[in-house]
């Protein structure tokens, strides 16, 4: 019940930068530069939501809030709303789809290269959310593709810091976030390993014969 | 012993600071009008006489315009997108924020320090500098680096007419600006993104060109704060940052100057800084830019469309004098 409900807030409070958006739009209130305002706020939540998956991992067992869990697809799913929102509003109002001169940035701009990478490794994150997919790949087989979030989650860090002039305090800011996050999954994994070896040393050797 | 708290005002009867300020401003404003009324001496004289700097504040009119040769028909960019989408590094990063952090920025008194290889080194200030020569109105195209453009009616005249007055010498083969460093009004200096003072430089042709404008106004008023007042440049054929802003210093000299950007990022920000839409920026294109107020991309013209300046760079690679 709680978790039903948290999904419903989670969910209506995730649309809340989209209906911002579109509230300031119909009111004038995008400002100068309407058209960059929608690209870096769709990029921005973008970022902001596949670094909250990412937490959701760390919070449950620092926490112990275990049913956790049961929100990340949908915080997932969003990030990826949002990512293909930023990368719409690209296509559209920056390149009126014009093909040609997208395949020509995404080559020869490394901030495109790499933005463009990270929207498209979440394309199959997205495909494989369901339970259906989950059982059909196996949980091994799903877990392992669905790492692909760390790419995604770097790259999309990386393409923030490359578009920017000169002030780098907020990707930086976003770096910091995520180097945490990843610290955390190498500081669970090398103490998984290193109790792994203690266990194994910890078999006892069977006993010599006595003389 | 009880100290009870004092009777506080209910905030509804706390007059706005805005609206104090209005009405102050209205009563000595109806005390001046009705007063030149009576004595028959014109209005802005009268101000001048009560309150020098009152005429050097934003919104002032300013009268005897007259216009260019150089202005183009092209439809003006809303004040309103020109004093909130600024570019001001001094104040801040987001474009959005120096309209406010430069509300209270002081303009008055200023000077300008004019010295290096020249023969009248001296500190001008900056009210008779507006009065070195009559003042044009100019429409330019202005056009960022980082792609958009916007057409502002700027106010002013030729730097020329300041420079001829300065009087160079001749081995003075550069001119250099600096725009004020003082962090206690400009919180964009407390941060080091660039560095400080922000310096931009011409060649001395560049800078006798007739279209290079000293510019102390905009949209028939004086300079807003946040687009460089008192005293900027303008230079329409080159990209926005090479404007530089709230100008202290002119300083001529035989050294090419280093720009504050071409110090921060030489390989992607040069001295020259044409407008050039077949030279990218090496992380994005030049190609197309957005006018303010357009949905659909326009095409980057060479110069920004200033060809009378085309002369100045004959023979000289654009691609590597970026």
């Amino acid at each position: 019940m709680r978790l039903r409900f948290t999904k419903i807030a989670i969910f209506l409070a995730a649309l809340i930068p989209l209906g911002r958006l579109a509230w300031k739009a119909l009111h004038d209130g995008l400002g100068a530069n309407p058209i960059e305002v929608i690209t870096h706020s769709t990029g921005d939540w973008t970022l902001i939501l596949v670094l909250t998956t990412l937490s959701i991992t760390p919070l449950r067992r620092i926490t112990r809030q275990y049913w956790l869990i049961g929100v990340r697809r949908m915080i997932g799913l969003f990030a990826f709303f949002y990512g293909t929102l930023h990368f719409l509003t690209y296509i559209w109002l920056d390149k009126f789809f014009d093909v040609h001169e997208m395949l020509k940035d995404i080559a020869k701009r490394r901030f495109i290269t790499v933005g463009f990478t990270a929207f498209v490794l979440m394309i199959p994150l997205a495909l494989t959310s369901t339970a259906w997919s989950i059982r059909r790949l196996g949980g091994r087989n799903w877990q392992l593709l669905h790492r692909l979030i760390y790419f995604t989650a770097i790259l999309g860090v990386i393409h923030y810091f490359w578009l920017v002039k000169a002030d780098h305090r907020k990707p930086i800011a976003y770096g910091i976030v995520l180097s945490l996050l990843l610290a955390y999954r190498v500081g669970v994994w090398a103490s998984e390993k290193a109790s792994e070896k203690r266990a194994q040393q910890a078999i006892p050797t069977p006993a010599r014969n006595p003389l | 012993m009880l100290i009870g708290k004092p009777a506080g005002t209910p905030s509804s009867e706390i007059t706005p600071k805005s609206t104090y300020l209005n009405r102050r401003k209205f009563l000595a404003g109806a005390a001046i009008a009705g007063a030149a009324a009576v004595t028959g001496v014109a209005y802005r004289d009268l101000v001048d006489l009560v309150n020098p700097s009152l005429t050097a504040q934003a919104n002032a009119k300013i009268d005897g315009l007259q216009k260019s040769s150089f202005s183009t028909t092209e439809k003006e960019t809303p004040y309103k997108d020109v004093t909130n989408y600024n570019n001001f590094y001094e104040f801040s990063t987001d474009k959005y924020e120096p309209a406010d952090l430069a509300k209270n920025f002081k303009t008055r008194p200023w000077t300008v320090t004019i010295d290096g290889d020249v023969k009248k080194k001296q500190v001008l200030d900056v009210d008779a500098i507006i009065k070195m020569a009559s003042p044009e109105e100019r429409i330019y195209r202005h056009r960022c680096v980082e792609g958009w453009s916007i057409v502002v009616p700027w106010i002013g005249f030729s730097l020329s007419e300041l420079i001829k007055r300065a009087d160079p010498l001749p081995k003075a083969k550069y001119v250099e600006f600096t725009t004020l460093y003082d962090p206690k009004q400009m919180p964009g200096q407390r941060t080091n993104v660039l560095q400080w003072p922000y310096l931009e430089g011409l060649r001395m042709d560049e800078a006798m060109h007739p279209l290079a404008l000293l510019c102390f106004g905009m949209y028939g008023e004086v300079l807003p704060n946040q687009d460089g007042a008192p005293l900027r440049i303008v230079l329409p054929w080159k990209y926005g940052f090479k404007s530089a802003k709230s100008i202290v210093r002119i300083r001529f000299t035989g050294d090419q100057p280093l720009n504050s950007w071409q110090q921060y990022a030489p390989n992607e920000y040069g001295f020259y800084s044409n407008v050039n839409p077949n030279v990218d920026h090496p992380r994005w294109s030049q190609a197309k830019e957005r006018r303010l107020g357009e949905f659909l991309k326009r095409p980057t013209l060479m110069f920004n469309g200033y060809d009378q300046v085309a002369s100045l760079y004959s023979g000289m690679d654009l691609r590597r004098n970026f």
